[in-house]
């Protein structure tokens, strides 16, 4: 059974990531989820929000603005503990490994944040394998588009065709043991700086 | 999994040298230096070590990966030892500190607009004068019903909180009730004094002088004068890397004594600026940097250096001996200071806590014990209310009786 009824903040300067995350908590049916993608009155807002679980992107420097507000009962409104049992440290690990803390108010019964805590970092990890494709794609066609350059270069300047430019370039590489980008990269360095 | 079984996965393999590799946290602070040159220039390797350095973006982070033991070691906020211990706002974990990085690394800056408002402030780094100006300014605002003053600082576990505070108390002024003071990351205080969100900062080099260099600060105290010789950041550490890997704590000891001794050495601040300067490091100008390392302080835009011999001691001889040697009176000092603002109420356990993280026996092993007498075991804040170590319950109701 899903708990509905608890407020939960998440805090992230990363929009889709937030957005993705809260997707999928309206989808597992809580329905006060905020989202907080600035730090501008972090601590009114909070005080605003009054939320159950906190939800923060551990590269986010205002962790510690938190730590301090919950440290001062007076600054929020009920107290707020940091997770939800000491002792389950393998919940923290894959938060932390995922990059994100979380912030519980104080007396939440453990079945009642898990699904959520769960729920968080496992949309963590899907975003940061999607970023990491993304860069790896973005990477590998700009290598596609480096190699074809020094290609052009070299059958431009030795007139020769185009699956002999492209051996020149591989065997090289293998010689040098170096990647097949990398050669290509000197290839268009060397012909920039010869005009 | 246990916080211990992460750390057996974790733990780095041998590097292809042979050395062991460790993997420390730390903060953008000048104060870290003495990690970056124990990696940078040869004192690791030295040692066998090889050291993996990893900044943090906030001191929440530094701690719970720590305590995770994501990290080996850790540049720490010496009272986070003690309140790790006591498990206050998180995980509780037996931390320790057995080596102190450095005294003095903090000073108060003003606003501008502050620092008009008040006039005097008795000249330069001088407490007693500006806490008279202090409480002046706090009782006019309170008296026109104007919003009371805010101050910034890094961490509630903090020295920087602790000596605002102590210096905000000693001006008569209670540092909860008529004023605020507020945590802001240290890359944001500029900001925020701009903005007028804060009045004033208690951080850590080099802020203070990025604030006066932007044109929006004075910087008023150091740390150092408000109580002399105190532990500021601390190497910390579990108990459990010390107990089952002693030779490897005491050689990351020893590489990080040798390095200290080379980031003391004044004919090494430029070199060492322009190592903390780097973006990978503190990311800031190394002109700004070199300032600390050369223990000069420019309070005020295009005015004059000061030469402050306390501020940023990297390593020597102290008051009371040693200055990275831990003193059972920096830790009972610092958990008095908890006591006081009511961050923790339990006496017995706190001044527990402080006994055991900084004792000096890790470091005396490691390094030697050096001569020193019981009678130096005390700190003497500016106002010289003495604090002796023998006796901490005693100072704290000495300043009830008030």
């Amino acid at each position: 059974m899903v708990d509905t009824t608890l407020t939960i903040l998440v805090i992230d300067d990363n929009p889709v990531r937030s957005a993705i995350l809260e997707e999928g908590l309206r989808e597992a049916g809580h329905v006060n989820v905020v989202r907080l993608d600035t730090t501008h009155e972090l601590l009114r807002r909070i005080w605003q929000i009054d939320p159950d679980v906190v939800l923060i992107d551990l590269a986010d420097p205002s962790r510690d603005v938190l730590e301090q507000m919950f440290q001062v009962s007076r600054m929020v409104k009920r107290p707020i503990a940091m997770f939800v049992d000491q002792s389950d440290t393998s919940m923290i690990e894959a938060a932390v490994d995922a990059g994100v803390s979380a912030y519980i108010v104080d007396g939440l019964k453990k079945e009642r944040v898990k699904p959520i805590l769960d729920m968080t970092v496992s949309r963590f990890n899907a975003f940061d394998r999607l970023s990491r494709q993304l860069d790896e794609a973005r990477s590998e066609l700009a290598e596609r588009k480096l190699i074809e350059r020094a290609k052009g270069i070299l059958m431009k300047s030795r007139g020769i065709a185009e699956e002999e430019a492209y051996g020149m370039l591989r065997k090289t590489a293998m010689n040098e043991k170096k990647k097949l980008s990398e050669i290509a990269q000197s290839v268009v360095t060397a012909a920039q700086l010869l005009g | 999994m246990t916080p211990d079984g992460a750390l057996d996965l974790l733990r780095g393999p041998a590097t292809p040298s042979g050395n062991r590799r460790l993997r420390l946290g730390f903060m953008p602070l000048v104060d870290c230096a003495p990690l970056v040159v124990a990696r940078d220039l040869g004192f690791a390797a030295a040692e066998g070590l090889e050291l993996d350095l990893v900044r943090e973006t906030s001191w929440a982070n530094v701690r719970d990966r720590l305590v995770l033991g994501h990290f080996d070691a850790a540049h720490l906020l010496a009272p986070m030892t003690l309140a790790g211990r006591l498990g206050l706002g998180h995980l509780k974990s037996p931390l320790l500190a057995p080596c102190v990085l450095n005294q003095g690394g903090s000073s108060v800056a003003l606003t501008t607009a502050l620092w008009n408002e008040g006039g005097d402030w008795g000249g330069f780094d001088d407490p007693r004068a500006a806490g008279v100006t202090l409480a002046r300014v706090v009782a006019e605002r309170a008296a026109r019903g104007a919003e009371p003053l805010t101050f910034a600082v890094v961490h509630p576990f903090s020295i920087h909180d602790q000596q605002l505070r102590y210096w905000i108390a000693a001006a008569g002024v209670d540092p909860d009730r008529d004023l605020r003071i507020v945590v802001v990351p240290p890359p944001y205080m500029v900001d925020a004094m701009v903005s007028g969100a804060v009045d004033g900062i208690c951080v850590g080099a080099p802020w203070p002088s990025l604030a006066v260099e932007a044109g929006v600060g004075h910087i008023l105290l150091t740390g150092a004068t408000i109580w002399p010789g105190a532990a500021d950041k601390v190497l910390g550490v579990r108990e459990t890397f010390v107990e089952r890997e002693p030779e490897v704590f005491a050689a990351l000891l020893r590489t990080i004594d040798r390095a200290a001794v080379w980031c003391e050495a004044i004919e090494n601040a430029d070199e060492l600026a322009a190592l903390l300067g780097r973006p990978e490091i503190v990311g800031v100008d190394a002109a700004i940097v070199a300032r600390t390392t050369h223990r000069v302080i420019v309070p005020e835009k295009g005015g004059a250096p000061r030469p402050m011999p306390g501020v940023l001691r990297f390593h020597g001889p102290g008051a009371a001996g040693p200055i990275n040697r831990p003193r059972l009176a920096d830790g009972l000092w610092i958990a008095a200071q908890m006591l006081r603002w009511h961050q923790i109420h339990d006496a017995e356990a706190v001044f527990a806590a402080a006994r055991v993280a900084f004792s000096p026996a890790l470091w005396d092993a490691a390094l030697g014990r050096p001569e020193i007498s019981a009678e130096v075991d005390v700190v003497t804040p500016f106002d010289g209310r003495r604090f002796d170590a023998r006796d901490p319950a005693a100072w704290l109701a000495g300043l009830d009786r008030q």
